[in-house]
């Protein structure tokens, strides 16, 4: 049965689900309500955990790091400035290879300050070692979730779950709650195989000489890397127990017409373009793609996602600037190493919350026919609010 | 250095070793000491949280360690939280293994405060020890707010324009008593029976309590390495640093100083006062300055050890009590 919950309700009632022993965060906009739903669930004993309520977010991160390096399930929310102040922790915590999930509710980065919806926070973080999933709905997040926790534990290694900020986590949607049974079937107790015990002392975090930092980064990668099949397991045995996928690495969210052009998103924007691509009909119906996973970089599932296109538009949430697009640089170079890649154009649309219309859609296929390709440019840009020099 | 350095004679030794030989310390270091005889007090039944410093650095050159019980190094401002987190752990795996936090004077008094602040005010029942080496030794001898009035670090050179460092030792036990924790205490590597005893009282306490154990560093202090604990008695004794116990935030008990040493006698053993012993009026008047910080906290701390008047019963049961602080 379907409840009508609030993103943020419906992703705390999934981390409840995930039996934490230890759960700290620190308020900031737009992650506040899923630390409240928590600290409620807590408080009507329906959640029995340690809530650390720290000063800081850096104080958040590292206290989560030290509940799963002793051997609790632990859990961490944050968004924006709180994943800037936490991203040494972040670092850290990947390096340590301790297993954990935060969920980051994505807002842009001051200033100027905003406390609205763009891929900014994450993105930057995007090489700590962390896993990045990016949810489409809240039914996914709640999905996503629970299947991070088994991710992590497996590979330990640590799932930042990405939703986007207010889209997401503030808005209602019918979601399928999955019972306790299910979760307790699918996500076995946790089990830190390093976890700190006095009677099985050891060390952890030492200083590694350049006579093997090199292999304890080649080995961080090559855990990541090890960690797409992982990936696509816990989508497809959770599909198992509610039958509801949540996207892999790479979804096709809508084929579009062969041979012609696609439309690559992250996170929540992908259903407003299969809501555009319904509407536009007198349009050529591009194919959605939708990267669920950032990182690791699914470099196969996407040229497997892109085969047979002409032209791709990827339409980015976060800005480098100086540099242009972030997504679209990585797809970029996925996509050179198929036989006939499509040419790629890079976008970002929706900075700081601007609102991404249904309208933006037919935009998106004026970019993929232009003579052109895009290599970068802001979408929604309104050049006539700028003084003639920055145009 | 867990295995090669492995002597028979080990196994005869009555304490715990938490801390073991072999580890890259230098020769007579005072953090080396402190942490020994900290983690030998504490028993085997700990996890320990350690900042970035120098006791991190020289006790783990991966892939060995001197460490006999758990141990986690994260990074230089979040011992505390760490601990925080493991404390976390403990309560909700119903265990009673004691949380450690450890870290120099520059991850508690600068870079750390903010995390000490938030786990001493949630009430983690986790001991926190400061080993105040009176400076960031680990990056070179830089200064921290920890760093004594005057002294000389590589970011306080003395020169023409400057007599050392320019500000204040931070009052760490003040800003952590503050708090009014449980049991808060100073000690010493020179006193190690003391330490020992406010070890084992930090942790029977429930809740949060906090070590401040004075650590003379040779290679930062330039002296000797043979003087050491000749060192850390001399700055109890001269009332440089005073030997406390606060229990919720008021002072239990002191170290009562005897005969109190000029604290001349201190600072000239050690190369980062020897400006001070110039030939300059300034240097005299830093030296005076020198002899009233630690004549205020022989005053503020009672350190003098004189009975108190028997007819003034206000005096005698401050005294008694441990007193009020008036400064
Ligand atoms: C965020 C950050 N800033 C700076 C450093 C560099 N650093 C490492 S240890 C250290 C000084 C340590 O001083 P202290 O805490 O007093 O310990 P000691 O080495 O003196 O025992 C510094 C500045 C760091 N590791 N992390
Ligand atoms: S520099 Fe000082 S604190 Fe560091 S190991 Fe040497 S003596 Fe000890
Ligand atoms: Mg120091």
């Amino acid at each position: 049965m379907p409840q009508a919950l609030e993103g943020s309700q419906a992703i705390a009632r999934a981390v409840a689900l995930c039996r934490p022993g230890v759960v700290a965060a620190y308020p900031i906009t737009p992650q506040t309500h899923i630390v409240e739903n928590i600290s409620k669930l807590v408080a009507d004993g329906e959640l029995h955990c340690e809530l650390v309520s720290v000063e800081s977010e850096f104080s958040a991160a590292s206290v989560v790091l030290g509940a799963a390096a002793a051997g609790s399930r632990a859990y961490t929310a944050s968004a924006s400035q709180g994943i800037l102040l936490m991203s040494e922790v972040l670092y850290n915590i990947a390096g340590l290879r301790v297993p954990l999930v935060l969920t980051c509710a994505n807002r842009a980065v001051s200033a100027p300050l905003s406390i609205w919806n763009d891929h900014q926070d994450s993105m930057a973080v995007r090489d700590a070692g962390w896993i990045q999933l990016y949810c489409a709905d809240n039914q996914e997040a709640v999905d996503t979730t629970i299947q991070a926790y088994r991710i992590s534990e497996r590979l330990e290694l640590p799932v930042m779950v990405c939703v986007d900020g207010f889209t997401l986590t503030h808005t209602l949607e019918p979601i399928e709650l999955p019972t306790q049974a299910q979760v307790d079937g699918y996500l076995p107790p946790y089990r830190f195989s390093r976890a700190l015990d006095p009677m099985r002392p050891l060390s952890m975090g030492e200083l590694v000489s350049p006579a093997y930092f090199t292999e304890v980064r080649h080995t961080h990668h090559v855990a990541l890397r090890g960690a797409l099949p992982e990936i696509e397991a816990a989508d497809a045995d959770w599909a198992e127990v509610c039958g509801r996928h949540s996207g892999g690495l790479v979804e096709v969210v809508r084929e579009g017409e062969g041979g012609g052009i696609g439309i690559l998103s992250i996170g929540s924007v992908t259903g407003t373009f299969a809501d555009a691509a319904e509407q536009y009909t007198e349009l050529p119906a591009a194919r959605l793609i939708r990267l669920r996973c950032f990182r690791p970089f699914p470099d196969e599932a996407l040229r497997a996602a892109c085969a047979g296109l002409s032209d791709l538009v990827v339409v980015e949430r976060a800005l480098s600037p100086g540099a242009g697009g972030i997504v679209g640089t990585e797809v970029r170079a996925a996509l050179r190493e198929m036989d006939e890649p499509p040419r790629v154009h890079d976008v970002a649309v929706g900075l700081g919350g601007r609102d991404v219309p249904l309208e933006l859609y037919p935009r998106l296929i004026e970019v993929a026919r232009g003579e052109q390709e895009t290599r970068f440019s802001i979408l929604d840009l309104e050049p006539d609010k700028l003084p003639e020099e920055v145009r | 250095m867990t295995e090669s350095s492995h002597h028979p004679l080990r196994d005869h030794q009555p304490r715990f070793q938490g801390l073991d030989s072999g580890h890259r310390a230098c020769q007579g270091c005072g953090e080396a000491l402190a942490a020994r005889l900290v983690t030998e007090a504490a028993g085997p039944d700990v996890i320990v949280s350690n900042a970035t410093g120098c006791l991190e650095v020289f006790s783990t050159p991966w892939p060995e360690t001197a460490w006999r019980i758990p141990w986690l190094h994260s990074l230089f401002e979040n011992a505390a939280s760490v601990a925080a987190g493991m404390e976390a752990a403990m309560r909700a795996q119903g265990r009673d293994t004691k949380v450690l936090a450890f870290a120099g004077d520059g991850g508690t008094f600068d870079i750390g405060m903010r995390g000490l602040s938030g786990m001493l005010e949630r009430g983690h029942d986790v001991l926190y020890v400061c080993f105040d080496n009176e400076a960031y030794m680990n990056t070179g001898v830089q200064r921290s707010s920890s760093t004594p009035h005057a002294a000389m670090t590589t970011t306080s050179p003395p020169g023409r324009e400057r007599m050392g460092k320019r500000h204040l030792k931070k009052d760490l036990l003040a800003i952590v008593a503050a708090h009014h924790i449980p049991y808060a205490a100073t000690a010493s590597v020179a006193y190690p029976s003391d330490l020992r005893k406010k070890v084992r009282r930090a942790m029977g306490v429930e809740g949060p309590s906090f070590l401040l154990v004075h650590s003379p560093c040779p290679l930062g202090w330039g002296h000797d390495s043979a003087l050491t604990v000749q060192v850390a008695r001399l700055a109890v004794q001269t009332g440089l640093f005073p030997l406390v116990e606060m229990e919720r935030g008021s002072v239990a008990s002191v170290m009562p100083i005897r005969r109190p040493c000029p604290v001349t006698d201190y600072l000239k053993l050690q190369r980062r006062f020897r400006h001070l012993f110039a030939d300059h009026p300034r240097a005299r008047e830093e030296l005076e300055h020198l002899q009233a910080l630690a004549d205020h906290n022989i005053e503020v701390y009672r350190l003098a050890g004189e009975e108190p008047d028997p007819l003034d019963t206000e005096g005698a049961d401050t005294v008694r009590r441990g007193g009020m602080r008036y400064a």
